[in-house]
């Protein structure tokens, strides 16, 4: 049984269509990553979701509930904002108190769960605060506990971790992923950041223009991009992409890049069977290059030159020129220490790897 | 820039230095020719209120032998509370002669009715075409905007037959019901605006956890209201006690709040004006408002959201 389930969804500002029939499904206790540039459409999903807004068209089911026409307070939902949106004349004890507020709850056991809350986020003294008078980790930390003082099946973020620093960001993810296994409840979570994405999410949705562009667990989505928006979005370095057309001769495929180089993608599981001349595009990512002489056969080889290094402390990012392009590479930081800049160097690329778009489409092949 | 050197020598000599020497040594400034037109200008500006108001209060302590000397400035001989004490309890207006008690007492009765109805309708009007979803908000909202701008003496007739309809005319209860309903208008844009502010997320976390209208109100939007409520406060208090017209046109004779129990018993004195009564009995009916700036002006807080969005 699908926890949440959207069909046909069609969501109109005036004349502008933001989403236009999107169908999305997540399982009982998924934790689904909305994924996507800026202004996707990401946060308007949720706030449909959560009643805030109102559809255009569509049904939004929620278990077997059809909650479209619902008020927000009766979808059995709870949110936690962008900017935490706490009440800033309520301590935070009253914080939490009113985030029941529509349930009727007796008071015993509202003072309960408030305890329980206050015991998980660590916010036991901060109770009689203001919000004005926390930190912006702890903000944080009531924000949630007045969406998980609810105990709903359903919870949504949007984008909660963007204006904490690094630390704490990685602190708190930890901490929802934490709470996500203890409550074994569905979440429905908005970021930009793709860390997030990968690290948290059973599922994610990479969404672009208001339409989803792939869905699927976070490797089937960052081996297997479903087009090339996906496979460009997803992953820092980025994918490196290079058009070429495809060669088959003799139950052989190779893809011929401008340059005349050549690759070897025989082992690529084609959807189709490979057609000769088909213009491709071939995505590859910096971390399936190895730099130095093939230590077997089967991998393709170009000889390279160095554009330039970065290195990030535990690993670096090495630039080669390849087809008059940028070629971006994920090595080791002391190999990258070793090499000149306009100097050549020898490299591999597992070719069972690659992924190939048909250039027109953008989709994969 | 001298404290600079100053500090330099000192640390040079070995001193160990008091305190440190600013990194950046501000310009002082120092008197302008501008600067001194500037003082003057507010001298003479707060002697123009200040000289008057002066004489009023020195006068109100005189005795009447001493007003007849004509000499406006000097200060009385005998301080006495003669001319407060009549003009409070004594003073005649028309034929009754209790003073101007009467009047503060009927003001008061018109001042709380008026602003407890004119300030709660318009907050919860207010809130409603600010944050929630109202169907002709805008058409609303621009009425009301029409409606701030109608003079009072326009609709004054109407309101008279409305009132005298209701058989409130003549009443407290007409002057304090008029003076909430001429308020409305400005005070719901005044409010709407204010709510405006409030951050959307926040409604949208009150829909979520709540739903329910009046719980928002009451629990969440009047606490956020603090430093608007004052403003608007002030602003009624003094409107409505120093407002003369509508008292005039719809107390009648029993309904007569305090400035037009203080305009009839100044005009209205027959023999001898005695100047001492007018003085405290004009300052007696301007004390009320300046009390409550001094009390509530203090009330002002900074930032009602603080610590509601990141930061
Ligand atoms: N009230 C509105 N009227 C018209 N267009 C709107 C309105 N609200 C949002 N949009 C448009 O809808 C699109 C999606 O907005 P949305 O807020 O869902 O983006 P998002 O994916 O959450 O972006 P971000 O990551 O920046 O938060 C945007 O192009 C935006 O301009
Ligand atoms: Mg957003």
């Amino acid at each position: 049984m699908p926890a949440v389930s959207f069909e046909h969804i069609v969501k109109r500002y005036g004349a502008v269509t933001v989403l236009d029939d999107l169908n999305l499904a997540i399982e009982d206790g998924d934790f689904l990553v909305l994924l996507g540039p800026s202004g996707c459409g990401k946060t308007t999903l949720l706030n449909l979701l959560a009643g805030l807004l109102e559809v255009s068209d569509g049904r939004i089911t929620i278990g077997d509930r059809d909650v479209t026409e619902l008020d927000p307070k009766d979808r059995g939902l709870a949110m936690v904002f962008q900017s935490y949106a706490l009440y800033p004349t309520k301590t935070v004890r009253g914080n939490l108190k009113f985030g029941l507020a529509a349930s009727k709850l007796p008071s015993e056991e509202v003072e309960r769960r408030i305890a329980w809350v206050a015991k998980m986020l660590q916010i036991e003294p901060l109770l009689d605060r203001k919000p004005a008078q926390l930190s912006g980790g702890q903000r944080q930390r009531v924000a949630i506990g007045r969406a998980i003082i609810k105990k709903v099946d359903v919870f949504l973020f949007d984008e909660p971790l963007s204006n904490l620093d690094a630390k704490l960001r990685t602190e708190m993810r930890l901490e929802i992923k934490k709470l996500h296994d203890e409550l074994k409840s569905t979440v429905v979570y908005v970021t930009h950041d793709q860390i997030e994405a990968m690290t948290m999410a059973t599922k994610i949705a990479v969404m672009d223009g208001g339409v989803i562009q792939q869905f699927g667990t976070p490797d089937e989505v960052y081996e297997h991009p479903a087009n090339l928006f996906v496979a460009g979005f997803i992953g820092a370095p980025a994918m490196n992409m290079r058009s070429a057309t495809l060669a088959v001769k003799a139950g052989k495929v190779e893809a011929v890049f401008k340059s005349g180089a050549r690759l070897d993608v025989s082992d690529y599981p084609f959807q189709a069977p490979a057609r000769d001349g088909l213009p491709v595009v071939i995505g590859m990512r910096p971390e399936h290059f190895t730099i130095g002489e093939p230590a077997s056969g089967g991998t393709a080889q170009f000889t390279l030159p160095v554009l330039s290094a970065e290195r990030t402390g535990s690993d670096a990012t090495l630039y080669l020129t390849f087809e008059d392009e940028m070629l971006a590479l994920r090595v080791a930081p002391d190999l990258a220490a070793g090499l000149r800049v306009g100097s050549t160097v020898p490299v591999q690329f597992q070719a069972g790897k690659a992924n190939l778009f048909d250039a027109q489409t953008g989709r994969r092949i | 820039m001298s404290q600079v050197s100053v500090s330099e020598r000192a640390a040079a000599a070995g001193e160990v230095p008091v305190t440190r020497a600013p990194y950046f040594v501000r310009k002082k400034k120092g008197i302008t020719p501008r600067s001194i037109a500037v003082l003057v200008f507010l001298t003479i500006c707060a002697l123009f209120f200040c000289v008057p108001l002066y004489v009023v209060v020195v006068t109100s302590f005189k005795t009447m032998d001493q007003i007849r000397e004509g000499a406006i400035f000097t200060l009385p001989h005998i301080w006495t509370l003669e001319a407060w004490d009549h003009a409070w309890n004594h003073a005649c207006s028309g034929i009754k002669c209790d003073g101007l008690k009467v009047g503060f007492w009927n003001s008061v009765s018109i001042l709380f009715p008026s602003l407890i109805l004119s300030i709660s309708l318009a907050m919860v009007t207010g809130f409603a075409l600010a944050l929630w979803n109202v169907r002709w908000a805008g058409g609303f909202l621009f009425l009301l905007f029409i409606c701030a701008f109608v003079p009072f003496q326009i609709i004054m007739y109407p309101l008279i037959v409305m009132t005298t309809t209701t058989k409130i005319y003549g009443t407290l209860w007409a002057v304090a019901v008029i003076h909430a309903v001429l308020a409305m208008p400005v005070l719901t844009l005044i409010f709407r605006n204010y709510y405006k502010d409030i951050p959307t997320e926040i409604m949208s976390a009150a829909m979520m956890d709540s739903g329910s209208f009046w719980r928002i109100f009451f629990e969440i939007i009047v606490p956020m209201s603090g430093n608007i409520l004052i403003v608007v406060l002030i602003l009624q208090i003094t409107s409505i006690w120093n407002d003369y017209l509508i008292g005039v046109t719809f107390g009648g004779l029993t309904g007569q709040p305090m400035t037009v129990n203080l305009a009839n018993l100044i005009t209205i004195s027959t023999g001898t004006t005695n100047y001492a009564h007018n003085m405290a009995a004009a300052l007696l009916t301007a004390i009320p408002p300046l009390v409550v700036y001094f009390l509530v002006g203090k009330l002002f807080v900074q930032g009602v959201t603080a610590g509601a969005i990141k930061g």
